[in-house]
Parts: structure tokens; C-alpha cells; sequence
């Protein structure tokens, strides 16, 4: 029976020494969809909103990624929500769009250590390593898609829906015990 | 694996990232209470089946999301190209000549 990952405490889930797999502590995550010109909405949550797909921009009590060409992703502090919500509220009438709390969705993995690359290989087809640093992909990860940010350049962070965290994570403690076997 | 190039995240990224949705620039009646039967049924279920370059849509289901179209050959499974959803129909001629 695999129990919710959520129910851990945040922290180190499983460890050796090709790679290590934490729980992150519980972060405000919101999604955004919006059309056209979003520069109102920087003034408004004080982050430029990310051009590029896949592109992340970053201030230090907030990040935020570009998923699609109308779509983005914030990850904001838990006390920051109820005013970045108003915030997109009063830019509401001049700028339609969809600002929405989906803070309840997701778990945040963090993956680090010398083989970080190597276990992220076990799930997803595309290369680790084309993805820049500070950038993030949304990817399909072992059937799931998940949401994944590089860091750095050993160090990565995996948004995995609820339902689905389970199962990813007990595919990463395999992953970790295997390549800790060969080194 | 087939690598196919997402026109939106403008990268060349695996088939498994990627859903078939069937064939592309078919055209839904904009008055579809003056359609007749025949034409309803060519709308809903007659489909080109061709041997060479197929004209067809792509979703970027695990990443950006966004259905975009690509002309696939289907003989050689080969990528021709892909282009954004709502443009029109690339040159065929050009196309092949690019890919000999």
C-alpha cells in the first residue's frame, strides 16, 4: 500500500551516495492563465513574468515559470497568497484572466547528489542535462507529468501531483539504492 | 522514438511527450444547421488515408499543452515539419524538396 507523500514531514525521504530525494516544505502555488499583454500583471505580484517557455524569473519570496504560451506557474510563500490573489483581483476589470490557488495539488521533491542526472534518466525520455540551469520543464516523467526545475546543476525540484507522488517517488528510493550500488 | 518539434516550446522533444490527434485543417461548418447529411458525414468520419506526407494535428500533451499541426510521411514515419495551430497549410513542394 503506498501511503500519501504528503504525510511525511519535509525532509530527507531516502538518501545514499549517488543521490538524495527531500520533501519540500508546503509552498503557495498558483496557476495563471492570461492572453496578451501581461506586463500589468508584473507590477502587480513584483516578478516580470518569464517570455520564453520554460523560463523561470525569480525574486526571492517568489518564482514563477512560463508552462505554455498563455500559462504560467507561481511558487510564492504561504502568507504571500492572500495578497498576490487581490492583487490579480483588482487587475481583474482591465486584464481578464484566471488566477487560481491550486496550492493543494502537488508535492515538491528535491533531488541532489554527484548522480542526480543518472536517476532522473530512469524516468524521463528527454536529456537532464539540455535543460539549463534556473530553467524548468514540464515533462512527462515515468508516464506523469510532473513539473521539473533546475536548480542548479546537481540539485533539481520535482512538482508531482498528489496522486501520482506515491508512485514517482518509490521509483526514485529504487533509483537511489540502485546507483548507490555502483558506485 | 520519434523526435518531434514542438512549434510553441521550440525544442525538439520525445514522441512520448506528444499525443496524435488526427487528421489536421479540417474545417468545421460555420453554418452547420444548412449542412446536409453528406456534408455532415464527410465532416464527422471521411479522413484522407494517404501513402506519403500526411497533413495532421499534435498535442504537446506532458508540456506546454497546445495542439499544433505537422505534415508526418507516412511511409518513412519522417517529420516534414510542424507548424502552429491556425496557420496555413506549408508547400508540400518545398517541404520535400527540403528533406531530399
Amino acid at each position: 500500500m503506498l501511503h500519501p507523500v504528503s504525510q511525511h514531514q519535509p525532509g530527507v525521504l531516502v538518501a545514499s551516495v549517488a543521490a538524495q530525494v527531500s520533501l519540500c516544505a508546503p509552498v503557495a502555488r498558483l496557476s495563471l492563465r492570461a492572453k496578451g499583454d501581461v506586463t500589468p500583471l508584473t507590477g502587480a505580484f513584483g516578478v516580470s513574468l518569464p517570455s520564453g517557455i520554460g523560463t523561470c524569473a525569480e525574486t526571492d519570496r517568489l518564482s514563477a515559470v512560463r508552462l505554455g504560451p498563455d500559462e504560467w506557474l507561481m511558487k510564492a510563500e504561504v502568507d504571500d497568497l492572500p495578497a498576490i490573489l487581490s492583487a490579480g483581483e483588482r487587475l481583474y476589470d482591465t486584464l481578464p484572466h484566471s488566477l487560481v490557488d491550486v496550492s493543494g495539488r502537488e508535492v515538491t521533491l528535491e533531488l541532489s547528489g554527484p548522480k542526480v542526472l543518472d536517476l532522473l534518466t530512469l524516468g524521463m525520455a528527454r536529456d537532464p542535462e539540455m535543460i539549463p540551469v534556473g530553467d524548468a520543464r514540464r515533462l512527462n516523467f515515468d508516464g506523469v507529468t510532473v513539473l521539473l526545475w533546475r536548480k542548479a546543476e546537481d540539485r533539481f525540484e520535482m512538482d508531482i501531483w498528489h496522486s501520482f507522488a506515491p508512485h514517482i517517488l518509490s521509483l526514485l528510493k529504487t533509483g537511489v539504492a540502485e546507483l548507490a550500488a555502483e558506485v | 522514438m520519434l523526435l518531434i518539434h514542438c512549434p510553441y516550446c521550440k525544442e525538439t522533444l520525445p514522441e512520448s511527450e506528444f499525443t496524435y490527434a488526427g487528421q489536421a485543417h479540417i474545417v468545421r461548418p460555420e453554418m452547420p444547421s444548412e449542412q446536409t447529411d453528406a456534408q455532415w458525414e464527410e465532416f464527422l468520419f471521411l479522413r484522407a488515408n494517404p501513402k506519403g506526407p500526411h497533413y495532421e494535428r499534435w498535442r504537446h500533451f506532458h508540456g506546454c499543452g497546445r495542439f499544433f499541426n505537422a505534415v508526418r510521411d507516412t511511409v518513412s514515419d519522417k517529420f516534414l515539419t510542424t507548424y502552429p495551430a491556425n496557420t496555413p497549410k506549408p508547400d508540400l513542394e518545398s517541404l520535400i524538396g527540403d528533406a531530399e
